[in-house]
């Protein structure tokens, strides 16, 4: 097993979290706030910083245009899918987009790719690991929803260079929860993943089998989820607004925001109350009021959540499984917190779903699993191996617009076919290629991943030359693409023009742009908060000065701890953190009597009837005292 | 093979059962230098270099149709827990590459070979038959355009298929109609049945011809002789049932969607 640490990452729609294998179990790791989800909300500061997670929220309400949420769901798509998703979310891309170009999001004046997006995100989760080991974190494991195509998923991989950290597997959500799940089950089983997430809904089937995790079937939805559920009251809400107040807020992105924070309260509510209220501020003094019941709610989110039926319908036909032949529906996603949508899962599946899992936290736990696999495993892992599929089929454009499917879905990752192509005019040297993903009968009507050109091919007589191109889908479901010309035994050029997404060369430069570069960037955090613990210390240590234990010590000690402090002085300004840590460690030893004093003389105090918390020990329990940590740390 | 006692037919065997089938050869090891097998080494668990081989010959199987999906099941788990990915994620770039290309092959072959009727399909392409109906381009593009595709009817359901699709054609027009004939639908509910019945069937027929191949194989196998013609003949049996059941699945499909819409 290597020695740095792999992390688990769950990039999610609302929120993102990075968890790690702790010997044999998987943890969160908490941010610098003590919480393990990081919203997935991203603004750009008055200094022009970048800010993510809980402190970019107070922007959305604030000053919306310099925020941005949601956005897995622009992820590896073009101006042209996202003409829906722009009615529903105060998305403000660039004013100068292309076709066919990738988006780009306006935060106040600056642009920024979603792929760019989400690597600050990315780039916290690594921070917070970072900070929590101490050490470097460069690689990692990242979840994606299964339905994901080729353009989301090689968005997301981007998403994790831009950050600096290299994407070792991209691992489909439910199967990462599968494997959470699976942990510590013996036996064979056959159980359904049902996944409703903020923005994605996934159903993935799968055979648990000594230690083998194989998904049979998957199918979903990249764009249903909670966010669906707010937008219908949203909808309402502000609807009511103009109606019965006469005042349409609908352009006012502050009040939109404000009634978006209300209705997922509502909403988070409805799971445990049996109403509940939404009370907004309107602009003028006004207030918008209005109670729901969870009948009501129900009622009003059933057509959101039979949006999943289909899906789980196809992907139980698939499997060949009637639900009978299933084990264990398990919840996985937030929005599967409400009872409707568990009511739903228990008539599909015909069993009372398993809920035992954090439905927020389970796909992170799973992905830190993955990571620690991948990374060589140990005793609780080595018999784990997770065999994922394809979600959607993979085809050529024929003659006339058709579909030709080469690797169907559900076809265990990695995956290959092999094609061959000819010229169809005399002496023609390029064959064009469209590549396509999805189900249906016209290339038109499915997803366009690229369009490859096989170039270089031997003047012959049409038909005659045997191109061989090979098609290959490797275990983070992305495609490769290479080809032969058979007759003369050369390498076809080909030249991919992937349709969505960042060029290579265009992922480089937002690397090099991003200040963030891994090891300098760790470097600085390093100074930072060395010198952040230097001079708690050392202000620790002028009140120490101050306490009567002080006179206790010797004066060999005294004269001690003043070297140690006037060494600690002289490294705290300079860039060189190792440096401030060994003198920390310095006056931390020199100064452990003074701190044992300290506390006798604290402890004594309080049996005198004071009480504890007045006494002098330093900053108290609440931050531990710089000093001695090990005596008053609780 | 035990041919040499018979070359003065001309009959005999090409040889396309058996010895196609390269048996992996051993090698050693490229890192530990240990006999290995052929996918990777039983001394030090390294992934070995990819060998384009036939599917039946990655998994060390003879060319027999009848297999145990419990055994194949086995051996794709175990073969997997050494050759994908995941096991390989930090070794050299090398070794990586030849987990996903053995990965893919191992992938490509068990989906292919525990499938009965891609199993028997991809037999017949490795005997050199091109089925007719195994393009899919052909039957899309000719449901796309509307135009009939070459089919061939199999002649013991000419009058029943005329039949049926002249209750098809009524059908359409009714629904474009607006008319729906209640009585018309039962009919064709009938008639689904039975084409189903004989779709069914079909499974029976197709496993006899594979006895009979298996049958030539083991005899090969055990040294025994096989006449050219007998392995035409088997073949070509199973050409026919293919053809019949495609037929009958397309069938079955535009009843399904007359009765759907």
């Amino acid at each position: 097993m290597s020695n740095e640490r792999i992390v688990g990452i769950d990039l999610g729609t609302t929120n993102s979290l990075v968890a790690y294998m702790e010997g044999d179990r998987p943890v969160v790791i908490p941010g610098e706030d003590g919480l393990n989800l990081v919203p997935s909300v991203v603004a750009l500061d008055e200094n022009g910083q970048i800010v993510v997670g809980s402190a970019a929220r107070k922007y959305l309400i604030e000053t919306p245009e310099r925020a941005v949420y949601s956005v897995k769901r622009l992820m590896g798509r073009g101006v042209e899918d996202v003409k829906d998703e722009l009615k529903l979310f105060p998305f403000r891309l660039a004013d100068d987009l292309a076709a066919g170009e990738v988006l780009r999001i306006k935060l106040s004046d600056k642009t920024f790719t979603p792929p760019e997006i989400s690597a600050f995100i990315l780039r916290q989760l690594k921070r917070n690991a970072e900070r929590y080991f101490a050490a470097p974190v460069t690689k990692a494991v990242v979840t994606v929803p299964a339905y994901f195509n080729d353009a989301q998923r090689q968005a997301t991989k981007d998403a994790g260079r831009i950050a600096g950290l290299e994407v070792l597997r991209l691992v489909n959500e439910p199967t990462a929860a599968s494997l959470a799940y699976g942990l510590d089950k013996k036996n064979a089983e056959t159980v359904a993943v049902y996944d409703l997430g903020g923005g994605t809904f996934d159903i993935s089937i799968l055979k648990l089998h000594e230690g083998i995790f194989e998904v049979i079937a998957t199918n979903g939805d990249t764009h249903l989820g909670g966010d669906d559920i707010d937008n219908l009251l949203i909808t309402i809400a502000l609807h009511d607004i103009q109606g019965d107040l006469a005042v349409d807020v609908r352009r006012n992105a502050e009040i939109v925001q404000a009634i978006r924070k209300a209705v997922i309260d509502a909403k988070i509510a409805l799971s445990s109350e049996e109403k509940a209220t939404l009370d907004v501020a309107l602009p003028g003094g006004g207030r918008y009021q209005r109670q729901i019941t969870r009948a009501q709610f129900e009622q009003l989110i059933q057509p959101v959540i039979d949006r999943t039926v289909g899906p789980v319908r196809q992907a139980m036909k698939d499997a060949g499984l009637t639900p009978k032949q299933i084990n264990e529906a398990v919840l996985v996603g937030g929005s599967t917190r409400i009872p409707r949508v568990r009511q739903l899962v228990q008539e599909l599946f015909e069993r009372t779903p398993h809920s035992g899992l954090n439905p927020d936290e389970v796909v992170a736990l799973g992905a830190a699993i993955q990571a620690h696999i991948l990374a060589g495993g140990s005793e609780a892992t080595k018999e784990m191996l997770l065999l994922d599929v394809t979600p959607l089929s993979l085809g050529i454009e024929s003659l006339g617009g058709g579909v030709v499917k080469i690797i169907h879905r559900n076809s265990t990752i990695p995956a290959s076919a092999t094609e061959h192509f000819t010229t169809g005019v005399e002496g023609q040297t390029n064959v064009a290629v469209h590549v396509v993903q999805g189900e249906r009968e016209l290339a038109s009507d499915c997803r366009s991943l690229a369009r490859f050109d096989l170039k270089g091919i031997p003047p012959m007589p049409a038909g005659l030359p045997r191109i061989e191109v090979k098609f290959l889908i490797d275990a983070n479901g992305i495609l490769h693409v290479s080809a032969r010309e058979l007759r003369s035994g050369k390498e076809a050029e080909i030249q991919v023009q992937p349709s969505y997404g960042l060029t290579d060369e265009q992922v480089e430069n937002m690397i090099l742009e991003s200040f963030d570069n891994a090891e300098e960037d760790f470097r600085r955090r390093q100074v930072i908060e060395a010198r952040n613990e230097a001079e708690t210390m050392l202000t620790a240590l002028e009140k120490g000065r101050k306490n009567p234990a002080w006179q206790q010590l010797s004066s060999q000690e005294r004269s001690n701890i003043g070297k140690f402090e006037t060494a600690l002085r002289a490294v705290v300004k300079a860039d060189d953190y190792q440096a401030i840590r060994t003198a920390i460690d310095a006056l931390n030893q020199g100064t452990m009597h003074l701190a044992e004093l300290m506390m006798e003389s604290a402890v004594g105090t309080a049996l005198k009837g004071q009480n504890m918390d007045t006494a002098d020990v330093g900053e108290g329990p609440e931050s531990p005292h710089p000093i001695a940590q090990a005596e008053i740390e609780r | 093979m035990a041919l040499t006692d018979q070359k003065k037919t001309a009959q005999l065997d090409s040889g396309i059962l058996v010895v196609n089938q390269s048996r992996p050869t051993k090698v050693n090891c490229w890192s530990c230098g240990a006999m290995r097998a052929a996918h990777f080494c039983q001394e030090c668990g390294k992934v070995q270099p990819p060998t384009p081989v036939d599917y039946f010959t990655f998994f060390g199987l003879p060319f027999r149709l009848n297999l145990e999906p419990e055994k194949l099941e086995g051996e794709f788990y175990a073969l997997s827990r050494h050759l994908h990915p995941d096991i390989n994620a930090i070794n050299s770039d090398r070794e990586q590459q030849w987990s996903l290309e053995k990965s893919s092959q191992l992938n490509d072959a068990y989906r292919t070979l525990k499938d009965p009727i891609t199993r028997t399909e991809y037999l017949l392409r490795l005997q050199g038959v091109q089925l007719e109906e195994q393009s899919k381009a052909a039957t899309e593009e000719a449901r796309r355009t509307g135009k009939l595709k070459k089919q061939v009817v199999p002649p013991d359901l000419l009058e029943q298929v005329f039949e049926l699709n002249m209750q098809l054609e009524e059908m359409r027009m009714n629904k474009k109609m607006g008319e729906p004939d209640r009585t018309l639908e039962r009919e064709l509910q009938d008639s689904k049945k039975h084409v189903q019945d004989r779709y069914n069937g079909l499974v029976e027929e197709l496993h006899a011809a594979w006895n009979e191949w298996d049958a030539l194989i083991d005899r090969a196998e055990q040294g025994g002789s096989v006449l050219e013609d007998d392995r035409i003949a088997v073949r070509d049996k199973m050409v026919d049932v293919l053809n019949r059941r495609n037929y009958l699945r397309n069938l079955l499909r535009d009843i399904d969607e007359v009765l759907e819409n």
